[in-house]
């Protein structure tokens, strides 16, 4: 049977589990389900999981390992001379039975051991899946069978399933912090095979980037520069600039309008504001680089500067543009939060409003609003698509707005953009890139968790 | 606007009864002898308003809130150096009428007050008035304690430093220690000035909010159920220091606690369902209220 056809059926008896054990658990009180320590329903889960789970468990594992075991034998039963092939060569071989067995054209199309060799591999396939099916609907009558068995009234089901429940729950967080981790090895193994090649302080200090290397020895002009120096004072430029625009904006909209705004502007000004939000990054990238960057330049010539027609200004200003709302949004709800107790408090001293939001809503918000504000820096870093199309690709060491530079995640987009040898240090350092990028939002929230943690201890 | 006014201060006729003299009106089934005279179905103020000496003088305050008519044609004074209290059930309209004398009513959206409220003879709902120095001569102490999230010093030295009371540091150090005296505070707190306010207890915070209020040395104070929050303990002192701040300010307190009004007040207001049923003396209105309402009201009938 196919894995999905067995899903399937798998689907069916659990199904058909859940009544034989409601039934069961109703039958055994005697048609009183008061007389139960549990809801019947919870008697028919108890049953479902007991055959579903340890069959899905089982159906999962061998699913995953099935492919490798099978070519491993297959690999046990070639001749000798192939077999004792180098490994990369080896792996050829490997792939041109898998490539038979699926009907794609193939190297070697007549050669008698090939063939045979793949003719092993489509049976033990077939046997496999056939072993399969059997173990799979076994284990799964027999699990249901089991916890039909162990039905009575006094069977605390409830308890049972909510067991379930928890663990289930404690897979799924595990399966994110997981992913997370395997994410950041996976860069982290590929930074290590960088920094194989080129030193670790070169990369963090060196103040020249310019990933070429030589394919050949001899090659002229092959000498690379892989100093992350300018990537990061870049987009450091272009965050700085892109939070000069949305924290004063956002902040000052985020207190317009939960402490000044009248009801009805509200309902209106605040979904208008979040809909920023909902505009994709690569909108604003063409609005950087079609209307505000000539527009940059073209005031910069009328005041008599040199502005780059792609510059870190016009960029900066667009991605603090999208930034807005993310500010405003979040400190308007910290602001929100501020009991009316303590404006009340101030109004009655006779404070005027801007006063009491001045010495005693902000103040009293603040450890949300910088937390706020530390977020919108690390998306403000990790921002890709507007510094792709407007600040450029030249990678500048400069403190000047008006200049191209480019950033950290633009190097990474060009490293990775096309055809590329996964062995070159050209190719390696997007990851090398990658990482330190991670490691500089991260130690930002770790900041920003922190700096909240700590106010919120002073504050409450 | 003065069209029932006259109805509004009705002559007090019983309060010259001697206490424990009956007057049956109707049969009672209570111990203690009825003498109210005046209906449950009366609604006019019973009792004197007026004062010798008033600082704020209400007439005929009207207060909506959109539709809903909160509170209905209430005038009465509030005596210099006399302590006030308000009482009646949940939703008469006590604290809606408080607010309205220091105007923290504005606040509210939706609220609209009529009627006349004069402090010291000038009208405080005159175009012209500023709220600002209006709130800084009436202060106001809250239900719950709010402290700002500020050290205690700076909670104290908040309202001073706004309206710029003081030229100088050394000043501004000795009002916050002045204020905290008067609010019987100091010794609790002198150490630790710098600490923030919100960690003191519940009683403290309190005496910390009327210490912040009596830094701008206002005429009035208005307290919104200022005990309610608190223990015992901490609610026997906010009562000595009313009773100490009563010297030196007109107060005004909302209490749910009878008890609290008697023992603090000079005067009592009894509020119900918006209207301002009788005012007198708090030895009157506890030992022999005239409107059967008050009555039923300190008798526990209801309440």
């Amino acid at each position: 049977m196919q894995p999905t056809a067995l899903m399937i059926v798998l689907l069916v008896i659990t199904s058909a589990a859940y009544f034989f054990g409601r039934r069961r658990a109703v039958s055994a009180a005697g048609g009183q389900p008061r007389y139960l320590n549990s809801l019947p329903a919870y008697y028919g889960f108890y049953t479902s999981l007991w055959s579903g789970l340890p069959a899905l468990v089982v159906l999962a594992l061998w699913l995953t390992l099935d492919s490798s075991v099978i070519t491993h034998l297959v690999v046990a039963g070639l001749p000798d001379e192939l077999r004792n092939l180098p490994a990369s060569r080896l792996s050829l071989v490997i792939n041109d039975i898998h490539n038979m067995v699926s009907g794609n054209v193939v190297s070697r199309p007549d050669d008698p051991v090939m063939l045979a060799a793949a003719e092993r591999y489509r049976e033990m396939r077939t046997l496999s899946l056939a072993a399969l099916t059997v173990v799979v609907l076994a284990l799964a009558a027999a699990g249901g069978a089991f916890a039909w068995r162990r039905i009575h009234t006094d069977l605390r089901a409830r308890n049972a399933v909510e067991r379930m429940v928890v663990l289930v729950l404690v897979g799924c967080s595990t399966l994110a912090i997981f992913t997370t981790i395997g994410i950041v090895l996976s860069v982290l193994f590929e930074s290590i095979r960088f920094f194989q090649a080129v030193p670790l302080t070169d990369f963090l200090f060196g103040l020249s980037w310019s990933p070429q290397m030589a394919i050949r020895a001899d090659q002229v002009g092959s000498s690379g520069a892989f100093g992350a120096v300018p990537l990061f004072a870049g987009t450091l430029l272009i965050s700085f600039i892109a939070m000069l625009v949305a924290v004063p904006v956002g902040l000052l909209a985020a207190i317009y309008l939960s402490e000044y705004a009248g009801p009805l502007l509200r309902a209106w000004a605040k979904p208008v504001l979040e809909i920023l939000a909902g505009i994709p990054t690569v909108v604003y990238g063409f609005f950087a680089a079609l209307t505000v960057a000539p527009l940059m330049r073209d005031w910069g010539s009328a005041l008599g500067f040199h502005v780059a027609s792609e510059s870190a200004l016009a960029a900066g200003v667009v991605m603090g543009i999208m930034i807005i709302p993310f500010v405003s949004s979040l400190s308007d709800d910290v602001i929100n939060a501020v009991p009316q107790s303590l404006r009340d408090g101030a109004l009655a001293l006779g404070a005027t409003q801007s006063e009491t939001i001045r010495r005693v809503v902000i103040p009293a918000a603040l450890p949300g609003i910088v937390g706020g504000i530390l977020l919108a820096i690390s998306r403000a870093i990790g921002e890709t698509m507007i510094v792709v199309m407007a600040a450029g690709l030249s990678a500048n060491l400069t403190a000047n707005p008006l200049e191209a530079v480019t950033t950290v995640t633009v190097q990474i987009v060009t490293l990775l953009v096309g055809d590329q040898e996964f062995d070159s240090p050209k190719t390696l350092a997007a990851f090398a890139l990658g990482l330190l990028l991670f490691l500089v939002t991260l130690v930002l929230n770790v900041i920003a968790l922190y700096v909240v943690r700590k106010y919120r201890e002073q504050y409450e | 606007m003065n069209a029932n006014r006259e109805v509004l201060c009705m002559e007090p006729e019983l309060t010259e009864t001697p206490i424990g003299v009956a007057t049956p009106v109707t049969p009672t089934t209570d111990t203690m002898p009825r003498r109210a005279s005046v209906g449950r179905d009366v609604r006019n103020t019973v009792g004197t308003i007026t004062v010798p000496n008033p600082r704020m003088e209400a007439r005929d305050v009207n207060v909506f809130y959109g539709e809903k008519h909160a509170l209905k044609g209430v005038s009465i004074d509030i005596g210099a150096k006399e302590v006030v209290a308000f009482i009646g059930p949940s939703g008469c309209g006590k604290s809606t009428f408080l607010r309205c004398l220091n105007r923290m009513n504005d606040t509210v959206s939706g609220c609209r007050v009529a009627g006349q409220i004069s402090l010291d003879g000038s009208d405080i709902y005159d175009r012209k008035v500023d709220v600002v120095p209006l709130r800084a001569q009436v202060g106001m102490v809250f239900q719950k304690p709010n402290p700002f999230p500020k050290s205690i010093y700076e909670n104290v030295a908040f309202g001073p430093r706004i309206h710029g009371l003081v030229n100088h540091r050394n000043e501004l150090d000795e009002l916050v220690e002045a204020s905290l005296r008067r609010a019987g505070l100091w010794e609790e707190v002198k150490d630790r000035l710098d600490q923030p306010g919100t960690g003191l207890s519940g009683g403290q915070q309190q005496r910390l909010c009327i210490a912040r209020t009596i830094a701008v040395s206002p005429d009035v104070i208005l307290m919104d159920e200022p005990c309610s929050a608190l223990d015992p303990i901490a609610t026997a002192k906010i009562e000595e220091l009313i009773d100490e701040l009563s010297q030196n300010f007109s107060i005004v307190i909302v209490t749910h606690s009878m008890q609290q009004a008697a023992r603090v007040s000079q005067r009592t207001a009894y509020f119900h369902l918006g209207h301002l049923i009788e005012v007198g003396s708090t030895r009157d209105i506890f030992t022999s209220p005239q409107h059967e309402l008050t009555e039923d009201y300190i008798t526990g009938r209801f309440g």
